[in-house]
């Protein structure tokens, strides 16, 4: 029987993530007055996480054991010509896991900051700013009106911003923050193009409201054109998606945003910000599944972001970068599961990423701890002497990644290659090609960073970018360390759900009644899930057969060939990129597309602002109009001014002759006249 | 000959005609600017009388005798200008007044 | 300095026989006499170098009004011209003219640069007076008389102009004395100068004057006169 959850619970979870971030960010820093220390300040958000935390495991188990949903308005802020806009909640199963992740992996990343950042001055404003961007996330996947998920989108890109450039003194930093701001707001503007359109035909923004009029909406066409008006509404909400999920061509802010410190590239650019495109697809599936156009449109963006963001991962040489490039190329999976109309996979996998993604970024800051701050993975090795649990740690993330049986990265991944291959729309063929070959091109990345970081010869003596004389040290300067608990406990934490969370629920997420009236699926349509149900039977049962796929082989190989070439022959890649060096080239620059955003698109941009400006502002608006029509009015009146001479004599003799005009007139009058009409 | 009404209106035009023509030439002296009035004045008073002679009409006389009137009184008034005039510029050069140059 | 002449107009041919068969009578001579001097006269008003000369050369131009006038039998206004315009606002020019020290050398400066311009001003009014006079009014016809002809009656000009002054235009009477009352006083106000040393006191400042500008009453502490000395009893 389902029930109603509570409101004030519900309310509580944002709200007390909210309440940390105002006291930290406002008592803790020079703003308020630094009335609350570190201690404090940490102590406050995380408690407010944590209490999120709880509460919303609290109704997932009310929504996944009871059945319980909520759908209601919370407050009525206004009224704008027959369209309401409110906050509210919709509580129903999608919700219910993104709120546990979300919390879960910002309670995890909470916790981690404490050591990460423990020299840092910032420290209390960093807390603060991930609890307020806990607040957006949460805010953005409880929503049941697209106005309060546009709010939480802005939100979260807001604090996106503010985190990458968290140390606002690096140049860098603030060109990465500014370029994912901007980017974003291409997709923004896509997004706030389809929320208009739904809006106008709809005449309200309620997602219960909306999807009752998809059926009308998709009889009838863009008026003035003849493209299927869903189509279009569909489309611009996926710009909105594809620029914050980082899709082909709107990735490109995903590896700048790795300026940031390292805690918020797990939280926000692994886990969460990123997959609110994701969660947004998912939660539209009812409009999604009316227009295929837009769902071929998703599948080729994903299969492409899927591969070549996988192939940018192979040549990099920070750490962290190797994970932005991973992250992208997994979100280009969740997209492909998106466009075969397998919402519920797409959101299976995007819940199991966050959390092996999430481990292997912190896992990543943890090394770069130990490392004294050094990030490139060419002046690492052997670290697993060290540092044991995050080695351990980072090995079964790597294994989660890659897709090996049993942990949870194999059940999601799967499930994608196998619904790509399922799906019936033209563009599956392609997606299907690319999301198994991203499969190799996973492994090989993915064991490359890890054989490099923790095996092999240790050459962190060889850095020559090694700082000298930054801090006064002993012999064990260069020696990397564990890190302290604080740091490793979350690891820990996360390992376990990246290992364990696939099995246990796989079965009920994608074939069983969880997602139910949440994800909706027209499966004579899109028969993809409906194939997948037909085939499993079981986690158990999956994971065995798995050893005999494709997918596994592939993986293997690629694992394989990553120990070969840097284990076995690390002489191998130097050989290989000399023979292929325009192919070296293209990846070392990313397809040029930062070359042609940077050079053709911004340049353009501010060529034509400063053209607008000299030419049309300066010259047209203020020379001829503003300027101009004193200077005429002053011509004119210099020309008047003549006639005040001042003299007298002027004055008389100009009445004299205005007299002697009028009588001119009045004495020819009669004749002019005649001559006139002749 | 005999004198007509066009005689008188013709003696009347010209001395009008002198008096402008003295407005115009005297930029350095007020005083005869004051004169030249005097003279249009004088030339309006001979077509009046002219007329009220030719067409036996008294109404002419009076209108002049009213002229005379206002003119003696404006030249009580114009040379008393003169004179705070001169006071201040210790010159009569009409030239020279144009501060209501705009 | 060059004089200019003017030629009258003339309506008749002066050839021989136009001049015996229409023969000038004494009017019309002493006419041309009056007008050519009056003529003469305007100019040199306009002309002349000095201005006591114009000044008198404007007497002279009224006095030939004056006779004019006559001729037209104005005798009132004739005579009037003569006392009020001659003797008094004339007579006036020539005081102030004689009373300011004019520099009489730079007062023709730049005459000549504007002669072209005023002279042919000066022919454009006369043209165009004439064009007007000329085709509107019957300009050939002999002087209507006052009466019927036939009837001669004695009447004398300031009768006649008093007989209409008085009844019909009695008010506008009123109004020029009132104007020539006006003109007197702002002729004194605009030029009186006060006597350096007189007492004379503004009435409307006396009026205005305030307490608080004459009086200024200030506090003073009492002084009390200090006991005189006492005997000291018991005091060595």
């Amino acid at each position: 029987m389902s029930q109603s959850l509570n409101a004030s619970t519900l309310l509580a979870i944002p709200l007390s993530p909210l309440v940390g971030s105002l006291l930290a960010g406002i008592f803790g820093t020079k703003f308020g007055g630094n009335w609350i220390g570190r201690r404090l300040a940490h102590s406050l958000t995380i408690l407010g996480v944590l209490l999120a935390f709880i509460l919303s495991a609290l109704t997932l188990k009310q929504v996944a054991m009871d059945g319980a949903t909520f759908n209601a308005t919370i407050y009525q802020w206004m009224v704008v010509g027959g369209l309401k806009m409110e906050i509210g909640f919709l509580v129903d199963g999608l919700t219910a896991m993104m709120m546990c992740v979300v919390t879960f992996v910002s309670l995890m990343v909470h916790l981690y900051t404490i050591g990460y950042m423990e020299e840092d001055d910032g420290y209390n404003r960093f807390f603060a700013y991930i609890s307020l961007f806990t607040f957006a996330m949460l805010m953005l996947v409880m929503s049941n009106n697209l106005l309060q998920l546009f709010f939480g989108w802005e939100a979260v890109g807001l604090v996106s911003y503010l985190l990458i450039g968290f140390w606002f003194n690096k140049p860098s930093a603030i060109f990465a923050n500014l370029k994912a701001f901007l980017v974003n707001r291409v997709g923004d503007f896509g997004f706030i193009l389809g929320i208009g359109l739904i809006a106008a035909y709809c005449g309200s923004l309620d997602y219960n409201e909306v999807f009752a009029k998809g059926g009308e909406l998709a009889k009838i066409t863009l008026p003035g054109t003849d493209w299927m008006l869903i189509t279009v509404i569909c489309i611009c909400l996926f710009i909105g998606a594809m620029g914050k999920s980082a899709q082909f061509p709107l990735h490109v802010w995903l590896p700048d945003s790795m300026e940031g410190p390292t805690p918020i590239s797990a939280l926000i650019h692994a886990a969460t910000m990123v997959t609110a495109g994701i969660f947004m697809v998912a939660r539209m599936s009812p409009l999604f599944e009316l227009s295929d156009t837009a769902l071929n449109l998703i599948l080729v963006v994903g299969a492409i972001t899927a591969l070549f963001m996988g192939l940018l991962g192979i040549i990099q040489n920070d750490i962290k970068r190797v994970v932005a490039y991973s992250t992208l190329s997994q979100l280009g999976y969740m997209t492909v599961a998106l466009g075969a109309s397998a919402y519920s996979v797409a959101v299976f996998h995007l819940m199991t990423h966050a959390f092996f993604k999430a481990l292997l970024f912190l896992g990543a800051g943890s090394v770069i701890m130990g490392m004294h701050h050094n990030q490139d993975i060419r002046w690492m090795g052997g670290v697993r002497k060290y540092m044991p649990i995050t080695w351990v740690t980072s090995l079964l993330g790597t294994l989660a990644l890659t897709g090996t049986p049993f942990f949870a990265g194999f059940y999601s991944k799967d499930s994608i290659i196998e619904v790509a291959h399922f799906s019936t729309l033209p563009a599956a063929g392609f997606a299907y090609f690319a999301v198994l070959a991203g499969v190799f091109v996973t492994a090989f990345y993915s064991f490359r960073m890890y054989f490099l970081v923790f095996h092999g010869q240790e050459r962190y003596e060889q850095n020559p970018d090694a700082h000298a004389g930054e801090h006064d040290h002993h012999d064990e300067h260069h020696q990397p360390h564990e890190s302290p608990w604080v740091v490793t406990v979350p690891l820990v934490l996360l390992a376990i759900p990246s290992v364990l969370i696939g099995y246990l629920t796989v079965q009920p997420l994608l074939f069983g009644d969880f997602f139910k009236g949440a994800i909706v699926v027209d499966t004579a349509a899109h028969p993809a899930m409906a194939m997948l149900d037909e085939i499993f039977h079981g986690p158990l049962a999956m994971a065995l057969h798995a050893f005999t796929t494709l997918p596994f082989a592939l993986a293997l190989a690629g694992a394989l060939a990553a120990y070969y070439m840097y284990m076995v022959n690390p002489a191998l890649p130097a050989a290989i990129q000399a023979r292929v060096q325009p192919l070296y080239r293209l990846l070392e620059n990313k397809y040029y597309m930062d070359w042609i955003n940077e050079h053709l698109l911004a340049r353009g941009a501010r060529a034509l602002g400063r053209g607008l400006w000299k030419k049309g502002d300066e010259v047209l608006i203020d020379g001829a109009l503003v300027n101009g029509s004193w200077k005429l009015i002053g011509r004119v009146a210099a020309l008047a001014r003549r006639l005040q001479s001042g003299y007298l004599y002027h004055y008389a003799l100009a009445m004299i002759v205005g007299v002697l005009v009028l009588m001119t007139w009045f004495v020819t009058r009669p004749a002019l006249l005649d001559w006139l009409n002749r | 000959m005999t004198l007509t009404l066009g005689h008188y209106l013709t003696l009347g035009a010209m001395l009008f005609a002198i008096a402008v023509v003295g407005i115009f030439l005297n930029r350095k002296n007020l005083i005869v600017l004051l004169m030249a009035i005097e003279l249009m004045l004088l030339a309006v008073n001979m077509n009046f009388v002219a007329f009220s002679h030719f067409l036996g009409d008294m109404h002419g006389q009076v209108f002049v005798f009213f002229i005379l009137t206002v003119a003696a009184a404006e030249s009580a008034i114009g040379l008393a200008i003169l004179v705070i005039l001169f006071r201040n510029r210790s010159n009569i050069n009409v030239d020279e007044l144009d501060s209501l140059q705009g | 300095m060059r004089r200019r002449l003017r030629q009258p107009r003339r309506l008749t041919p002066l050839t021989a026989e136009a001049w015996s068969k229409n023969p000038m009578d004494t009017k019309t001579a002493f006419f041309l006499l009056f007008s050519l001097v009056l003529l003469y006269a305007a100019l040199r008003v306009v002309t002349a170098r000095n201005p006591v000369h114009a000044v008198l050369h404007l007497m002279l131009a009224f006095s030939q009004a004056a006779a004019i006038w006559l001729l037209l039998k104005a005798e009132f206004l004739a005579i009037t011209l003569v006392l009020v315009y001659l003797g008094a606002v004339m007579v006036l020019f020539l005081f102030v003219v004689m009373m300011l020290d004019i520099k009489i050398d730079q007062l023709r400066h730049g005459f000549w640069r504007h002669f072209p311009v005023a002279a042919m001003l000066g022919v454009v009014v006369v043209l165009e007076m004439a064009a007007v006079l000329l085709s509107g009014f019957r300009l050939s016809e002999a002087p209507v008389p006052a009466l019927p002809i036939g009837v001669e009656v004695e009447v004398s000009n300031t009768k006649e102009l008093g007989k209409l002054l008085y009844t019909q235009y009695v008010y506008p009477i009123q109004v020029a004395a009132s104007i020539l009352l006006v003109a007197m006083i702002a002729a004194i106000a605009l030029t009186l100068r006060q006597r350096k040393d007189s007492k004379a006191i503004d009435p409307g400042l006396q009026v205005r004057v305030r307490a608080a500008d004459r009086l200024r009453v200030v506090q003073v502490e009492p002084v009390t006169p200090s006991p005189p000395a006492q005997p000291q009893e018991g005091k060595p």
